[in-house]
């Protein structure tokens, strides 16, 4: 009914509202593997601590009652996440990417472990502000529902940005990730660094990880990540390591992401699932073309194990 | 965790007239009996060094002696396995480099350690010690320039250092450890980038301060010549021992060189033969190629090789003269045709072979080998897969162990042996374990980029044999250097390189530093 009102115009205005909806754990993952990468650490595992991120959060969010508990919760146990990663790699001879890969199953498995009995029961979800009140089409209102940490990520692409330029903290993250030997030199400690730095990368990405299971799709459930992880750390070789562009490039993902149920709401159901695929097309297509022969990739810390 | 917190406490920053008072005394140094082993190899065995205050003390060794690895337990970058420093006569316990920063002592190292995407601004900046919020940028440049404005060279503070020439980055970081009020300062082969004008300006400076009495100062060099103009004392190391050393004014430069090398006799080397160059074997047409960053390096470069002839490319660095060596290397795409043998040249394993071409590269543990495969891996390069070494799909280790073995021996490349990983070497024996590599076969093209970097006197002389007999064996040498003085003494032909172009050219006889120091500097 609502559809046949807006007709193909639903289109725009679902892949927009889509990409605000489907751009949020995007957002969270990048901006935290900025920080993480910037300090020449590349942690593969994120896809693992986006999944245990939505299940902790989904798990206090029912016993507490409270939403926002859980995102914390899910946080923290990011952070864990991102330490044991920080931690694996401080010892001698060992390869972050291959840590990456393992926290990655082992995040994906523990969490589809202790999940089980969360599958079945409703636990309260994350409040939206209704940001199309003035309006009386129904399908506009539905679309300008915004979820606050939406705007807590959008927030927080500038202010990473600040930091990394302009504060003691961010100079010396750059530094560490840049050259690990100049920074020992003046006395800076490149494994604590990225200590702290990973373990940030996992907080944020715990907290997008409570974004899927306590407000969009909004329960929990073993299919609930796409490799949202994956795609995001992908993200981050596409912005260049800027958290702008992430902003920009999680908001692209996004629009990409729900262009199939877009289609979909207007009647369009042929080729359902090749639309479903366009993220993933997107970054094969990204990447081909952000390579370049003659070009190293501008902007790439220079003791990113992947780039080297 | 805690040590995050321990940066904080850094107490040498910003407060200047605090660090004024710090700066006027230059202090003295005793490290006593250091010893430092690598598993069963003896870098450092018991070797003591005491600096005067006030004074300019130069460290000697050939490649491989040890100086970087003292320097470095002095800095807290190894910890000695035995030994104790005194400064000022109090003991001192430096476990990392903040120490020794805390206490007074800086470092210039061998290479670079600015950090490349950062300005000098912001490295100076957080070199001064950490402070976690935000960086009043303001204030910050202010206080920098009105430091620099008391020294004698300047630096661009607001470009990333990654654009910066090696002369300015080697300035810069000289500028920073004056920056950070280090009363001694440690230089490790602080002059091999600069030009012999720079590296005059820079000593001046540098020993103006310690006779000022200002600053102590320990400097490694291989240039006897910097030894006599701008060093009090010296001392010596040879194969880890503390060998000899005194006062700069009482010693020649033949007793240093033989305390350096011992009694060992000298290898003659071949003299140039004169003869006619032959045919041409490498010929560059139109060459042209893009750097790094996607801007032309390469604009159009026509030059010929002959048999028997060495072609020198002079230029100051950062003219093409990279691009130019691994467009050689097949790792440059590139416009335009490279001959070798008259054929066209894309650097496959079939056509090296073919043509007998040999490279030797800048920066060889970089651009020649793998740094974790090991000596003998790295020599096998070239040959691991043919008779003797390798055998249908296998590699006889033996075999290449027996080979590496004989060639460390001929080379003289000093290892603890074929089986350590080549990273672990000094910079002066990765030199000649690749030119052992390069040149033990039959050479008929033979490209060398700056070959003699870094590396001791005995060493600069082996290579530069090495290179002419090469050339007496009718090899076709194209040598790109930055020395014009290795330039004048081996070259037939000399061709200056300026923006990607060649832009003069002229032969043995009537080559002069004049018209060709003009056109490296672009001015004619
Ligand atoms: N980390 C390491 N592991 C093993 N061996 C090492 C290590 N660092 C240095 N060495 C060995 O110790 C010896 C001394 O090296 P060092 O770098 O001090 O020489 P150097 O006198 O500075 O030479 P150069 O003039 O070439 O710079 C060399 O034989 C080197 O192979
Ligand atoms: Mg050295």
């Amino acid at each position: 009914m609502g559809v046949e009102a807006l007709g193909w115009w639903g289109v725009p205005l679902a892949v927009g509202a889509g990409a605000i909806r489907v751009s949020t754990p995007f957002l969270f993952v990048s901006l935290g593997e900025v920080v993480t990468e910037t300090a020449g650490r590349i942690n593969l595992g994120l896809e693992g601590t986006l999944v245990m991120g939505a299940m902790s959060g989904y798990a206090i969010s029912y016993y507490s009652g409270s939403p926002w508990l859980g995102v914390l919760a899910a946080g923290f146990v990011g952070s864990l996440l991102g330490a044991l990663h920080a931690g694996i790699c401080s010892l001698p001879r060992v390869n972050d990417i291959a840590v990456g890969i393992a926290l990655l199953l082992f995040g994906t498995g523990l969490a589809f472990f202790l999940g089980t009995p969360f599958v079945a029961p409703q636990a309260p979800n994350l409040p939206s502000i209704p940001l199309g009140f003035w309006s009386h089409v129904p399908q506009l209102q539905a679309a300008l529902k915004v979820n606050a940490l939406f705007f807590i990520g959008v927030a927080m692409a500038p202010i990473l940005a600040w930091v990394l330029r302009n504060t003691g903290i961010g100079l010396m993250i750059r530094m560490v990730g840049d050259n690990a030997e100049a920074a020992r030199a003046m006395g800076y400690s490149p494994l604590q660094v990225r200590l702290w730095a990973t373990t940030f990368g996992g907080f944020m990405a715990g907290v997008g990880g409570s974004f899927l299971s306590l407000y969009y799709p909004g329960s929990w459930s073993e299919g609930l990540s796409s490799g949202q992880g994956i795609i995001a750390v992908a993200l981050v070789i596409f912005a260049r390591w800027r958290p702008m562009y992430c902003l920009w490039a999680s908001l692209l993902f996004g629009g990409a992401g729900a262009l199939g149920p877009a289609l979909q709401s207007v009647g369009v159901s042929q080729g359902y699932y090749l639309f479903n695929a366009a993220p993933y097309v997107l970054t094969l297509v990204i990447m081909i073309v952000a390579c370049s022969p003659d070009r190293t990739l501008a902007g790439a810390p220079g003791e990113l194990s992947i780039t080297k | 965790m805690s040590s995050i917190h321990a940066f904080s406490l850094d107490d040498r920053r910003v407060d200047a007239g605090h660090g004024a008072a710090l700066a006027v005394r230059a202090p003295s140094l005793d490290a006593i009996g250091m010893t430092k082993r690598f598993g069963d190899f003896t870098a450092l065995d018991h070797v003591s060094l005491t600096l005067h205050p006030g004074t300019v003390h130069a460290l000697l060794g050939e490649n491989g002696a040890g100086k970087s690895t003292l320097v470095k337990c002095i800095m807290g970058f190894y910890h000695a396995d035995a030994g104790e420093l005194r400064l000022d006569g109090k003991p001192l316990r430096i476990a990392n480099p903040r120490d020794a920063q805390h206490a007074g002592i800086g470092m210039v190292y061998q290479h670079f350690t600015l950090v490349p995407s950062m300005t000098i601004l912001e490295n100076l900046t957080m070199g001064l010690g950490f402070r976690p919020g935000r960086i009043d940028w303001r204030a910050e440049r202010a206080k920098l320039e009105a430091f620099l404005t008391t020294m004698p060279f300047r630096v661009p503070i607001d470009s990333p250092v990654s654009g910066l020439s090696a002369g300015e980055k080697q300035k810069a970081e000289i500028l920073k450890q004056l920056y950070l009020k280090a009363r001694l300062i440690i230089l490790d082969e602080p002059t091999s980038v600069l030009t012999p004008q720079e590296a005059d300006e820079m000593l001046g400076l540098i020993r103006s301060m310690a006779i000022g009495g200002q600053l102590t100062v320990l400097i490694i060099t291989h240039k006897f010549r910097e030894v006599l103009a701008f060093a009090d004392e010296v001392t010596v190391l040879r194969r880890g021992r503390h060998v000899g050393g005194g006062r700069v004014a009482d010693l020649s430069v033949a007793d240093m060189a033989r305390m350096m090398v011992g009694e060992q006799a000298s290898r003659e080397h071949a003299g140039r033969e004169e003869r006619e160059p032959g045919p041409v074997m490498l010929a560059l047409r139109e060459v042209t190629a893009l750097d790094d960053a996607g801007a032309p390096a390469l604009r159009g470069v026509d030059l010929e090789v002959r048999r028997g002839e060495i072609v020198g490319v002079a230029g100051v660095s950062g003219n093409g003269q990279t691009a130019l060596v691994e467009v050689l290397g097949a790792q440059r795409r590139h416009e335009g045709t490279v001959l070798v043998g008259g054929d066209a040249f894309g650097g496959t394993r079939e056509e090296i072979r073919r043509h007998n071409f040999a490279l030797l590269p800048e920066e060889p543990l970089r651009n020649a080998c793998v740094g974790r495969m090991s000596v003998g891996e790295n020599m096998a390069f070239r040959h691991f897969d043919r008779p003797p070494i390798g055998s249908g799909v296998w590699v006889k280790r033996g075999a290449l162990r027996r080979r590496a073995r004989e060639l460390v021996e001929r080379y003289n490349v000093r290892t603890t042996g074929v089986d350590a990983p080549i990273m672990t070497l000094s910079g002066g024996n990765v030199q000649r374990a690749v030119l052992a590599r390069e040149l033990s076969g039959e050479v008929d093209v033979l490209v060398c980029a700056n070959p003699v970097f870094g590396l001791d006197f005995s060493a600069v002389a082996d290579i530069h044999g090495q290179i002419v007999a090469a050339r007496n064996r009718g090899a076709a040498v194209l040598l790109v250097s930055e020395d014009l003085d290795e330039l004048l003494e081996l070259a037939d032909r000399i061709l200056v390189m300026s923006a990607g172009r060649i832009v003069y050219e002229a032969a043995r006889a009537t080559a002069d530093r004049q018209s060709i120091g003009l056109h490296m500097a672009g001015h004619a």
